[in-house]
């Protein structure tokens, strides 16, 4: 299910532990009173019965890079064509810079859009598309050539401005989108999957290229995007959209190292799941008897008390394997049996059976010793309560 | 269309003999109108070919009947009166046509059936239909015999076409690009002239040509609204075939054969550099 890439960037995240103190300063410093803006408490029906946004609220602060991130249908996309003026709230209310904008057209808003299929027009070259937004904003014919030669260099496309969009290759063309939702220099740029349409690379490639402009210019953005990838990479934070709700809005870091609820730790990244009841809490942990009956030590995120369901949430990376002669010491030690091992060059990728669930996983680095495991070989598996995050059902 | 190596002794039978049913059909289509082209060279007062015409002699031919028709008022003024109730009448058609497609085409447009089979109506009811009612109508607002009458009752005419061909190039039509133009802060009349119109053109120019082609060769209409001033080109050929049997009016068909031509050729060139604006078709 997991891209290489995808692999990299988690390996990279938990091997890197000063990432959380980052996080933290990251939170410190960008701080500052004025919002720049605002949904409160928007709701969005299309017929009148059904919810697709049920009570969406959000603060992005300027300069800030803001991911929605949720499957299709979650409403993220929704909230952000109410920010851009294409639908109206049902209810609530969006400020920006703390002037309520429910009553500006869309064109009087001055916010940048990148949309999923560019919407570059086709009629017109590359310059044209570009200097469209300064004509109309009446800017003098040199001044618009000035922006548009510079717009042109920002996506490295200078030699390109003649060209017509059907001429141009598919990233070619989110690279003008891109330039021209900036060219007008608007204070806040709103994206639309971007780069749903793009191959891998060249996904890759312009996501690099989008935050190098986000910090280059200081532009307050909001992305939408179904690929966690795309938003761990990006963001200072994430929003979490399912059922119309914000599941969890943090930082990529705190997202995946501390998910809230279980429809995050199972949409952020990969995780094992181990379904029980809590049967005792112990200060910040608590006791859960799982449902192939063995007993967990895990720490209680999402549980009120005893007799509470629960789903327990387990980074791969966070099971360790335990040699005959084990030093480290878990609260949670296992006798799995292995299914099947994937061989993957830095990494092994072992599937187990442990506590009734086939589908567990492991992931150990390919350091000494480590490999020579065989599928129906019994071993011993442990991890730490803190990893174990027991969470809703 | 080549025929592929493994074609059976049946299939390449079948072959030129669907090629010879096509020149058929041509010939069928096509064979009165190029007998008339010659007949116009006539130099005697009749249609059939002469004698000195089948053997080629010069003397067999002249532009006697051109002469005629640009010397002769009541056709100058008949083709005048086609021109001016055409071109105005195409105008009005494309203009409210265009327009109405867009309404037609919008997400909030309510009961778009029922006002598309009212906007389409002209086409489908037989056109006596419209034209007696209309002569009814119009003789009571004082609009028949008139011009504007004439010219109102071809854009009621000529505004199907126009919408269909507009309706069908606004299906292919982005809407995003709207919404992109308006995040850009276009507000909704400059997106349209900017955006939309420019993207739309194929659509719009065909259905203009239609509608006049519509408004260019209608009879039935003109017979029951149109004065003796607004006598328009088809009406003069039609009497002209029945009061006074002169070849004439071949000359004209002839001209008008070339006009048409002209106007196709013109409009398609026209269409293709615009669906090569739009980067339909790479350069």
């Amino acid at each position: 299910m997991l891209t290489l890439a995808q692999r990299d960037f988690y390996r990279g995240m938990c091997m890197n532990e000063t990432l959380a103190d980052a996080g933290e300063a990251r939170a410190a410093t960008s701080e500052t009173p004025l919002s720049f803006a605002r949904f409160v408490n928007v709701q969005k029906s299309y017929d009148g019965v059904e919810l697709v946004v049920k009570d969406f609220n959000l603060d992005i602060r300027k300069g800030e890079f803001v991911t929605l991130l949720g499957p299709s249908g979650s409403g993220k996309t929704t909230c952000l064509m109410m920010m851009a003026g294409f639908e109206t709230p049902t209810h609530g209310e969006i400020l920006l810079k703390d002037e309520p904008i429910s009553g500006l057209p869309p064109h009087k808003r001055g916010i940048g859009m990148v949309f999923q299929n560019y919407a570059l027009f086709p009629h017109m070259t590359v310059a044209e598309n570009l200097a469209f937004p300064l004509e109309v904003r009446h800017l003098s014919k040199a001044e618009i050539k000035e922006k548009v030669a510079k717009a042109l260099a920002m996506v490295r496309l200078e030699e390109f401005g003649d060209r017509r969009p059907a001429q141009l290759s598919g990233g070619q063309q989110q690279r003008v989108a891109l330039a021209r939702a900036l060219v007008f220099e608007p204070e806040l740029v709103l994206m639309d999957e971007p780069l749903g349409a793009l191959d891998k690379n060249l996904r890759e490639e312009m996501q690099y290229e989008i935050k190098r402009i986000h910090a280059r210019l200081g532009v307050t953005m909001i992305y939408v995007t179904h690929d966690q990838t795309e938003a761990l990479t990006m963001s200072d934070r994430i929003a979490v959209f399912n059922d119309g709700i914000v599941q969890q809005l943090a930082s990529p870091d705190e997202l995946y190292e501390r998910p809230e609820n279980a429809f995050v730790a199972y949409f952020i990244g990969e995780n094992n799941r181990l379904q029980g009841e809590v049967t005792e809490r112990i200060g910040d942990n608590c006791k859960v008897r799982l449902d192939s009956g063995d007993t967990v030590v895990a720490k209680a995120v999402a549980v009120s008390g005893a007799g509470t369901r629960t789903t327990l949430s387990l980074r791969p990376e966070r099971v360790s394997i335990l040699r005959g002669d084990a030093a480290e010491q878990f609260e949670n030690q296992f006798t799995a049996t292995v299914q099947e091992v994937i061989y993957l060059g830095d990494h092994l990728r072992t599937r187990v059976s442990v506590c009734g669930n086939d589908d567990f996983i492991l992931k150990t680095p390919n350091a000494q010793g480590y490999g020579g495991m065989r599928p129906g070989q019994q071993i011993q598996v442990g991890w730490s309560s803190a990893d174990c995050r027991a969470l809703d059902a | 269309m080549a025929i592929p190596s493994y074609a059976t002794r049946g299939e390449r039978i079948w072959h030129y003999l669907f090629l010879g049913i096509c020149g058929l059909v041509f010939l069928f289509l096509i064979g009165p109108l190029l007998v008339i082209i010659p007949l116009s060279f006539n130099s005697q007062p009749y249609f059939t070919f002469s004698k000195e015409m089948l053997t080629f002699d010069p003397a067999g031919y002249s532009l006697r009947w051109y002469h005629d028709f640009f010397t002769s008022s009541a056709w100058l003024n008949a083709i005048k009166n086609s021109f001016i109730i055409g071109i105005a009448s195409t105008f009005l058609a494309t203009v409210l046509g265009t327009v109405a497609a867009l309404g037609l085409s919008s997400r909030y447009m309510p009961a778009r059936g029922v006002i598309m089979a009212l906007l389409i109506s002209p086409m489908i009811v037989p056109l006596i239909i419209s034209a007696a009612a209309m002569f009814f109508f119009f003789s009571k607002v004082n609009l028949a015999q008139t011009y504007v009458g004439v010219i109102l009752a071809h854009t009621a005419l000529g505004i199907p076409f126009v919408i269909i061909t507009v309706t069908a190039t606004l299906s292919s039509f982005d809407t995003t690009l709207i919404r992109a133009a308006h995040s850009l802060g276009a507000n909704p009349t400059r997106t349209f002239f900017k955006v939309v119109l420019p993207l739309v053109t194929p659509g719009v120019v065909s259905g203009a040509l239609f509608a006049f082609i519509t408004s260019f060769d209608e009879v039935v209409v003109v017979l029951f609204i149109a004065g003796p001033e607004q006598r328009t080109m088809p009406i003069q050929m039609w009497s002209g075939i029945r009061e006074q049997i002169s070849p004439t009016i071949l000359a004209v068909a002839t001209l008008l054969v070339l006009l048409s031509m002209l106007l196709l050729t013109t409009l398609e060139l026209l269409r293709r550099r615009s669906e090569r604006l739009r980067g339909v078709t790479p350069e």
